[in-house]
C-alpha cells in the first residue's frame, strides 16, 4: 500500500456501496492512536476479506482483516447477512406463535431457545409451571447443550486439522436427534415447550433412549478426552491462542463458556436459578487461562456436568401434570379439545389471542443457553402480542469479543479462533 | 411491589445526583428498574459502575413508545457479579432529538449494543467511536423497529444484486 492511498481508495465495491465504504473506512479508523509505518517496500500489508460465504466461518460471518505478513493488525466483523428481523416479527405474533421462530435463532440448540421464551413469558404473566414439566425442560435443555457442544467440538477440532473427530461427534449428535424425535416429535426444530408447560410427556421409548444415552455417552467423552488432551498438534494450535483476561472479558460482556474460561464463574443457572437448577447438584467448570484451550476444557467438562444433571432429573422427576391446568394461561390437553366444547373454545382462544400479560408490565428473563446468557426482555401493552421483545443473544456478545481477540493474532489462527468462540450467526443476526 | 432493601443505598445515591427529583425506582416481577432523566444518565451509569459494582453490561434495549411523550426508551441491563444482582436503568428521549451520550467509555460492550439501537430505532449516541449500522447495510434509509415501519418492509428499499456479476 502506497503512502497516499487509503483502504477506501483501493476498494471498488459494486454492491451496497455506502455500506462497503463505511466498513472499509471503519477498519481504517480502528485504533487510530496506533501509528503504522506506511512504508511497505515488500508489500506485506494487505486487506483480506473473509466470508460471508466461507466454509470455515461457521455461518455467514464476514471478517475484514488488515494483515501485516501473517499477523492480523486490525480486524472488523460485518454481521447481519442472516438478519430476518425476528424482533419485528415477534411484535406481530402471539407469544406462542412466535416460539417456532426461536428454534431458528440458535439452530444448534432449539430446545434452550424455546425454554428461554416460555420462561420469560411465564415470568411476565405470572404462570406457575408443574414440576414434571420443569424437569422435562431441564432434560431437554441439557441434551441441547450437549448437542450444541458436540457440533462445536467436531467443527473446532476439524478447524485444527482433525477430520475424523467430526464424524464421531456427529454420530452422538444423531443419537440426540433420535431422542428428540421420540421426545418432542421433531428431530431438529423441536418446538416442544409450551407456555405453561411442555407439549407432551416423555414416552417410554424416549425415556429408554435418554437412559441409554446417559449410560454410553460418558465413555465416548472419555475416549475423546484421551484422544485430544495429549494431542501435540491440537495443543499447539490452541494453547495461548486468542487469550482474553478476566477484566477484558467483563468489559466486553463476553458470556457462556468464553467468560468462564477466563476464570469468572458466571452461569445463569447459578446466578439466577431458573427451572429447578437450584435443586440439582452440578459444578460450573471454569479455567483461568482464557485461551482457546481453556474454552475447550470448559465445554468438555460442561458436557459431563450436563450428563450429571440429566441423571439427577431422571431420578427425581415427580409424576404429575405436564402443563398448568388453567385454560387462561396454557393450552388445554388434546383430550379436552376433542371431547369437550369448553376445551375447544379454550384451545381456540389460546391460538387466537394467547396469554396476555398485564398492561405496562415489562421484565427480563434469561437462561443459560449453550453459548451463554440468552434473555428475553418483554414489554407488554396488555394484548396477546408483545409491544417490544428484545432478545439478548450470547453469540452477538461473543462476536464482539472475537473482534478484539483477532487483533494481533495470526491469520492461520482466525478459523480456530472462530471455532473457539463458537458463534451461531442465526442468533447473532437475529 | 417493594424495592428490596439492598437497593436502598443505591437509590439514595442516585437521587442525590438528580436535583429535579425525576428519578424513580420500581419493581416488576422481581426486576428492579431505575428511571432517570437523560440529562444525568451518564453520571448515573458511572456511579453504578464505580460505586456499586455494576461492571458487566448484559444488554441494551431500545424501545419505541409510539404516540407517547418522549417517544424512545433505552434500557441498560446491568449486573453486579459481586452482589449477584441485576438492575435495569431506563431513560427516554424525544422523537425530535433521539440522541444520548455514549456509554462505550464505561463498558466497551456497549459498542455493538448502541450500534444495534441506532440501526433498529435510529437513536444516535454522541461520542460513539464507530456508529455504523450493525445488521443492515448503510444504504438502507429506514429504522425497521420503529412502529411506523411496515412489517413487510418498504418495496425497493434494498437493491438486489444484478444477475450478471461484473455489471456495475
Amino acid at each position: 500500500m502506497s503512502n497516499s492511498e487509503t483502504i477506501v481508495d483501493r476498494a471498488h465495491p459494486t454492491f451496497f456501496k455506502e455500506h462497503q465504504n463505511a466498513l472499509y473506512k471503519s477498519l481504517e479508523d480502528k485504533h487510530t492512536t496506533v501509528e503504522f509505518d506506511s512504508n511497505d517496500p515488500l508489500g506485506t500489508r494487505m486487506i483480506l476479506n473473509m466470508g460471508p460465504q466461507h466454509p470455515a466461518t461457521h455461518g455467514v460471518l464476514r471478517l475484514l482483516l488488515e494483515l501485516d505478513g501473517e499477523t492480523i493488525t486490525k480486524s472488523k466483523l460485518d454481521i447481519g447477512y442472516l438478519h430476518r428481523g425476528v424482533e419485528k416479527i415477534a411484535e406481530n405474533k402471539t407469544y406462542q406463535e412466535f416460539m417456532p421462530y426461536t428454534d431458528r435463532m440458535d439452530y444448534l440448540s432449539p430446545y434452550s431457545n424455546n425454554v428461554a421464551l416460555c420462561t420469560a413469558v411465564e415470568k411476565i404473566v405470572g404462570i406457575e409451571v408443574p414440576d414434571r414439566a420443569q424437569y422435562i425442560r431441564m432434560i431437554g435443555c441439557e441434551l441441547a447443550r450437549i448437542s450444541s457442544h458436540l457440533l462445536w467440538l467436531g467443527t473446532m477440532v476439524m478447524d485444527t486439522g482433525a477430520i475424523s473427530m467430526f464424524i464421531w461427534t456427529f454420530r452422538e449428535r444423531e443419537r440426540i436427534y433420535d431422542i428428540f424425535d421420540n421426545f418432542a416429535g421433531h428431530r431438529f426444530t423441536v418446538s416442544h415447550s409450551r407456555i405453561g408447560g411442555v407439549n407432551n410427556d416423555l414416552t417410554e421409548a424416549a425415556l429408554a433412549k435418554i437412559k441409554h444415552f446417559v449410560e454410553t455417552f460418558p465413555k465416548e467423552l472419555k475416549d475423546w478426552n484421551k484422544l485430544l488432551n495429549k494431542n501435540r498438534i491440537f495443543f499447539d494450535r490452541n494453547l495461548n491462542i486468542g487469550t482474553v483476561d478476566s477484566e477484558t472479558a467483563i468489559k466486553l460482556g463476553l458470556t457462556g463458556p468464553v467468560i468462564r474460561a477466563t476464570g469468572i464463574a458466571y452461569d445463569i443457572r447459578r446466578f439466577e436459578p431458573y427451572l429447578h437448577y437450584d435443586k440439582v447438584d452440578f459444578e460450573v467448570p471454569t479455567r483461568l487461562e482464557g485461551d482457546n484451550l481453556a474454552r475447550y476444557y470448559c465445554r468438555m467438562e460442561e458436557m459431563a456436568e450436563s450428563i450429571k444433571i440429566i441423571r439427577q432429573c431422571l431420578d427425581t422427576m415427580p409424576k404429575g401434570p405436564i402443563r398448568t391446568d388453567n385454560a387462561k394461561q396454557s393450552y388445554p390437553s388434546k383430550d379436552e379439545v376433542y371431547y369437550s366444547m369448553e376445551g375447544l373454545i379454550h384451545d381456540f382462544m389460546m391460538t387466537d389471542t394467547g396469554v396476555c400479560p398485564p398492561e405496562g408490565y415489562e421484565c427480563y428473563h434469561a437462561i443459560e443457553a449453550p453459548k451463554g446468557e440468552l434473555g428475553y426482555y418483554i414489554q407488554s401493552d396488555g394484548t396477546g402480542h408483545p409491544w417490544r421483545l428484545k432478545i439478548k443473544t450470547p453469540s452477538t456478545s461473543n462476536l464482539q469479543g472475537l473482534e478484539r481477540a483477532l487483533d494481533g493474532a495470526m491469520v492461520a489462527d482466525t478459523v480456530v479462533l472462530i471455532g473457539g468462540f463458537d458463534p451461531v450467526l442465526g442468533e447473532a443476526d437475529k | 411491589m417493594q424495592v428490596p432493601e439492598k437497593f436502598n443505598p443505591l437509590t439514595a445515591a442516585i437521587q442525590a445526583l438528580d436535583p429535579s427529583g425525576q428519578v424513580s425506582v420500581s419493581v416488576t416481577r422481581g426486576d428492579v428498574q431505575l428511571f432517570v432523566p437523560r440529562t444525568i444518565i451518564i453520571d448515573v451509569l458511572r456511579t453504578l459502575r464505580d460505586d456499586f459494582g455494576y461492571t458487566y453490561l448484559v444488554d441494551m434495549v431500545a424501545a419505541d413508545r409510539f404516540t407517547s411523550e418522549d417517544r424512545f426508551e433505552v434500557i441498560w441491563n446491568l449486573i453486579s457479579l459481586k452482589d449477584q444482582s441485576r438492575i435495569f436503568v431506563k431513560t427516554r428521549v424525544p422523537e425530535e432529538d433521539p440522541s444520548l451520550p455514549t456509554s462505550v467509555d464505561l463498558w466497551p460492550a456497549a459498542n455493538w449494543n448502541e450500534r444495534e439501537a441506532f440501526d433498529m430505532m435510529g437513536i444516535r449516541f454522541t461520542g460513539h467511536p464507530d456508529l455504523r449500522r450493525l445488521f443492515l447495510p448503510e444504504d438502507f434509509e429506514y429504522y425497521p423497529l420503529r412502529k411506523e415501519f411496515p412489517l413487510m418492509g418498504v418495496p425497493g428499499s434494498i437493491p438486489l444484486p444484478s444477475t450478471s456479476p461484473d455489471v456495475d
